[in-house]
């Protein structure tokens, strides 16, 4: 699918990320091409990548020749014949469909979009990723270009200094000070490494950058390889990502093509390529030195630090290792200038974070915003608020290594340190939000049993520790816990904190300690008094009912598996409490919502 | 060499330049305890039990792992300290089998002295705890992994002494172990069944079978149990048994190598082989015919006497007779054929010296250069 030239009235663009494909562009695809193959319409067609847009895909984009645009959510095959018959036909837009219009970018959900503030996303979903000429034809390898033409290596890490720009990965480390470390360390011999080994539950914005912008990550690490003075490049990627794998090597090759990788880039006699490293799926290679050693073709097991990856990294040379996100602001930092960057966000905390909204949010998708944007804005403005118009209770960031924030936490800023003080991180950024029904224990439970299975094994108090937690917390939610399981648990978790070999373990306690934190009276409510108030925990619970609300459609008899639910037609039904198994496939399907659980 | 001064416990202490926190409280007394450490193998910093806290660290640094720098200030315990160490120990044993008695290793197992001196005879986390087969599908290792501690030595040992790598950590989690590619009996992998892994295990994980069977072996491991009861050393209570000098230090003698022996006996037999920690030659390294070539000790195939054929017969002769004889014998062929009509083959088990001497003997006193040595095939 690729357009034909200039000239054509409107070019229509689908969203063809991994999210777009699991909705069913393939098969919108499919039906655009074979509608378009006859030459009716005056049309050309194309892709992108995501454009962030999750709860609404599959999407299409279409533009006008004068710059103005349509976006048109949840399209599927069976609407394209009427898409384009109307909007692309006659002229007329399907208001019905509408998620967003450039002439009203705050009507329908385009708020989602328009409360946001794009740098890292800039490409994603405007441009097709499996070209490098339309990356180029706005402003691409511009920056590589002057950087490795015009400026110093030390001039580049000035800038990326200047800029305040903190690790996305996670620890949220300067990386100019990173760079200045690697630059610093003797030896010839050094490598880069770009981590896109994302694995935090809940999120996934570097899976779509490198879907949707790889070039933005590839002169981002030029531009770093340039600056530290590293020949060659890794990008570390989970093999669970194939067709970030796939855009990633048509990108390298196309670098090849034009002089950007290999020998003697852009005109000079520097010299840089990158080799893309398939993860064989273990989160714990998201930590530098594991995924040091599964680079090296070891297990992937991290290793004490110091020394640090910028003295001893891969193959025991100086090593600097960014994450997808912070290479893709780098281009638009070396291009705009470092001050610009900084203008944005607030003292401690530069430019802006790409968050991920999942969970009970309205507007699932990609929320990249200010530094300084407080957590409502971020939920409430651009996520939508809650979905099913529940009442917010909790939001947990920075997946198994972070933390829940409850709704007084709400008028937090986004910002590092303000974040790390409320108990949570920013982490890679995840949001997964929560609502009344999540029942914050059972919510710890699922962190712990995730980094449980994650973890190495090499270290003691992750290996044995976070297991044994996880056994109180199931044992909890079991309605089996004991009075002196909360101490227990906080004990525990200090110890594997002061003691774990990595971060893996080091941050796996923190879901429990600040559910304990801000959520204790839910712990105590399971404990003592044997209930679950967000209706949750399958063995506290009791299904019912409620005759009043009951329209007697049905809908529950068709999806309980153990037929414990009767009643007559339009009649209202009843749950036999001794053949309900609590598995609450009822509750999401009733559409009155008169199942209740308590 | 560049000297470094650190304080340890207050204690101030001058160690080289390179010198791990371990090191340097070891050689100056401080006992800091560990279970995933061993002098012979790279610092792995996996049990955390070493943790010690460094003055304006972010974090405790495993005293195996971390390089001491100039100036440091460490203490190696404190109460924070202790817990996070009462509290691992604890975990340890909350998946291990604390059935000591019946364990070959009590009495020597580093998890068991902690254990005691930590108070613990049974961990207060209840839960899950591992059921795997014991592993017995070849004739020297036996392999008990509830007891593993996860500590890597023996993957280490096998890779980093040996160069072998027969083992390394699979699946992950709670449910990671050490295991054989594709978990295939030993005999079908590079095993040298050297042993290494068995002398490095820290707990009754990896054992030695060649002598299980024997009821000696029983014995032994009776009295090692009566030991780790009273917690007397292994030396002591032999001697209150009147069995003094039932571990005999030696050379071994399967090559010029020079690696020293522990050899343990009971009732005048050898019934295990070890070798002390970095001392000697070997450094507690040995292969599979040093640690378990010992069955002919006290075989009753053993030549004890010289035997002489006469009338085509091997009959016992005393050492006299028989050195006499073949005296006699060498001078005659010298006479009679001249000096390079002898040839002496020497053995690759006799020592350095008795080798030296023996070129000697050939050169000088036969006269010939006809002297070769079992090794050169």
């Amino acid at each position: 699918m690729s357009g034909n030239g200039d000239g054509h009235k409107y070019k229509v663009v689908l969203g063809y990320g991994t999210c777009g494909i699991a909705a069913g562009a393939t098969a919108v695809k499919d039906a655009l091409e074979e509608a378009v193959k006859g030459g009716d319409y005056d049309v050309d067609l194309d892709i992108a990548g995501c454009m962030g847009l999750c709860f609404t895909e599959p999407v299409v984009e279409i533009f006008d020749r004068e710059g103005g645009s349509v976006i048109y959510g949840d399209i599927t095959a069976k609407k394209v014949p009427q898409l384009l018959d109307e909007h692309v036909g006659k002229g007329q837009v399907i208001e019905d469909w509408v998620v967003k219009r450039s002439e009203d970018p705050n009507a329908c959900e385009g708020d989602f979009l328009s409360n946001q503030l794009r740098i890292v996303l800039r490409n994603c979903g405007k441009i097709n990723p499996e070209s490098i000429e339309e990356y180029m034809e706005i402003g691409g390898y511009e920056a590589a270009k002057k950087a490795l033409t015009s400026m110093t290596p030390e001039e580049v890490i000035d800038e990326v200094s200047a800029s305040g720009i903190r690790g996305r990965g996670g620890a949220g480390f300067p990386t100019g000070t990173k760079w200045g470390f690697a630059r610093k360390s003797p030896g010839d011999e050094k490598y880069l490494i770009c981590n896109a080994d994302e694995g935090d539950p809940g999120a996934f914005m570097d899976r779509s950058v490198l879907e949707g912008d790889p070039h933005t990550v590839l002169e981002g690490m030029i531009l770093a390889g340039f600056a530290i003075g590293a020949r060659q490049g890794y990008i570390y990627c989970r093999a669970e990502y194939p067709l970030a794998l796939k855009r990633l090597d048509i990108a390298i090759e196309e670098c090849h093509q034009k002089g950007f990788l290999g020998e003697g880039i852009f005109g000079t006699d520097w010299s840089f390529d990158v080799k893309v490293k398939k993860g064989a799926g273990a989160f714990v290679c998201g930590e530098e030195t594991a995924m040091m050693a599964s680079i090296e073709g070891q297990r992937g097991m991290p290793k004490p630090r110091p020394p640090f990856p910028a003295n001893s990294g891969l193959w025991g040379k100086p090593t600097n290792i960014n994450n997808v996100e912070t290479f893709a602001a780098i281009p638009w930092i070396i291009y705009e200038g470092g001050e610009k960057y900084a203008a944005i966000g607030t003292e401690k905390s530069k430019g802006t974070k790409v968050f991920c909204l999942a969970g009970k949010v309205r507007r699932t998708g990609l929320a990249e915003v200010p530094m300084g944007y407080t957590l409502r804005q971020v939920i409430f403005d651009v996520g939508g608020g809650i979905a099913g118009g529940r009442e917010f209770k909790a939001v947990q960031m920075g997946g198994p290594s972070g933390g829940c924030l409850p709704a007084s936490k709400l008028d937090t800023q986004v910002d590092y340190d303000q974040i790390t003080a409320a108990g949570a991180i920013i982490g890679s950024g995840g949001m997964i939000v929560a609502d009344n029904r999540t029942c914050m224990v059972d919510l710890a439970r699922y962190f712990l049993s995730f980094t449980q299975d994650e973890s190495c094994g090499k270290c003691t108090p992750c290996r044995i520790g976070t297991k044994r937690m996880l056994e109180i917390l199931e044992r909890i939610c079991e309605g089996k816990g004991e009075p002196e399981d909360i101490d227990k648990l906080q004990n525990l978790a200090a110890d594997i904190s002061a003691a774990s070999l990595c971060a893996l373990g080091g941050t796996a306690p923190n879901p429990v300690l600040t559910t304990l934190r801000y959520f204790k009276d839910e712990y105590e409510d399971h404990i003592f008094n044997h209930k679950c108030a967000a209706g949750s925990c399958p063995a506290l619970i009791t299904l019912s009912i409620d005759p009043e609300t009951c329209t007697g459609c049905g809908a529950c008899v068709k999806v309980c598996p153990t037929d414990a639910i009767t009643g007559e037609k339009k009649e209202p039904h009843v749950i036999d409490e001794e053949a309900c198994i609590r598995c609450k496939m009822c509750l999401s399907r009733c559409p009155s919502e008169s199942i209740i659980a308590e | 060499m560049e000297m470094i001064k650190v304080e340890i416990d207050g204690q101030a202490c001058e160690a080289p330049k390179g010198s791990t926190i371990l090191d340097i409280a070891k050689a100056n007394g401080v006992d800091i305890p560990t279970l995933c450490y061993d002098p012979r193998l790279s610092p792995y910093g996996a049990c955390r039990l070493c943790l010690v806290e460094v003055e304006g660290a972010r974090a405790l640094l495993p005293a195996c792992y971390a390089q001491a720098d100039d100036g440091m200030v460490i203490q190696t315990t404190n109460e924070k300290l202790e817990r996070i160490r009462k509290t691992l120990v604890e975990l340890l044993v909350s998946d291990h089998p604390m059935e000591c008695q019946g364990c070959s290793k009590s009495g020597r197992c580093e998890l068991q002295k902690l254990a005691d001196k930590y108070g613990i005879k049974e961990s207060t986390f209840a839960g899950e705890v591992h059921e795997y087969d014991l592993l017995r599908e070849n004739p020297f290792v036996m392999r008990d992994y509830n007891k593993c501690i996860m500590c890597g030595r023996c993957i280490r040992i096998c890779r980093e002494v040996q160069g072998v790598g027969v083992y390394d950590f699979i699946n992950r989690g709670f449910k990671a172990v050490p295991g054989t590619p594709y978990d295939k009996p030993m005999q079908e992998t590079p095993c040298e069944f050297c042993g290494q892994c068995i002398s490095t295990c820290p707990t009754g994980a990896i054992t030695a079978r060649p002598y299980e069977d024997r009821g000696r072996v029983a014995a032994l491991d009776m009295l090692r149990n009566a030991c780790a009861y009273f917690k007397m050393p292994e030396d002591d209570m032999m001697k209150a048994l009147g069995l003094e000098g039932w571990v005999t230090r030696t050379t071994c003698a399967y090559c010029g190598c020079g690696c020293q022996l522990d050899l343990h006996v009971i009732d005048n037999k050898v019934v295990e082989v070890t070798s002390p920690l970095m001392v000697g030659a070997g450094q507690g390294n040995l292969c599979v015919k040093g640690r378990f070539g010992y069955e002919f000790i006290g075989s009753d195939q053993r030549l004890t006497k010289p035997l002489v054929r006469k009338r085509g017969k091997l009959v016992e002769a005393e050492w006299d007779d028989a050195l006499k004889l073949v005296a006699k014998k060498l001078k005659e062929a010298k006479k009679k054929t001249g000096p390079d009509s002898v040839a002496v083959l020497s053995s690759a088990r006799a020592t350095n010296e008795d080798n030296y001497l023996i070129q000697k003997f050939t050169r000088a006193v036969v006269g010939t250069n006809n002297v070769d040595h079992c090794a050169r095939l």
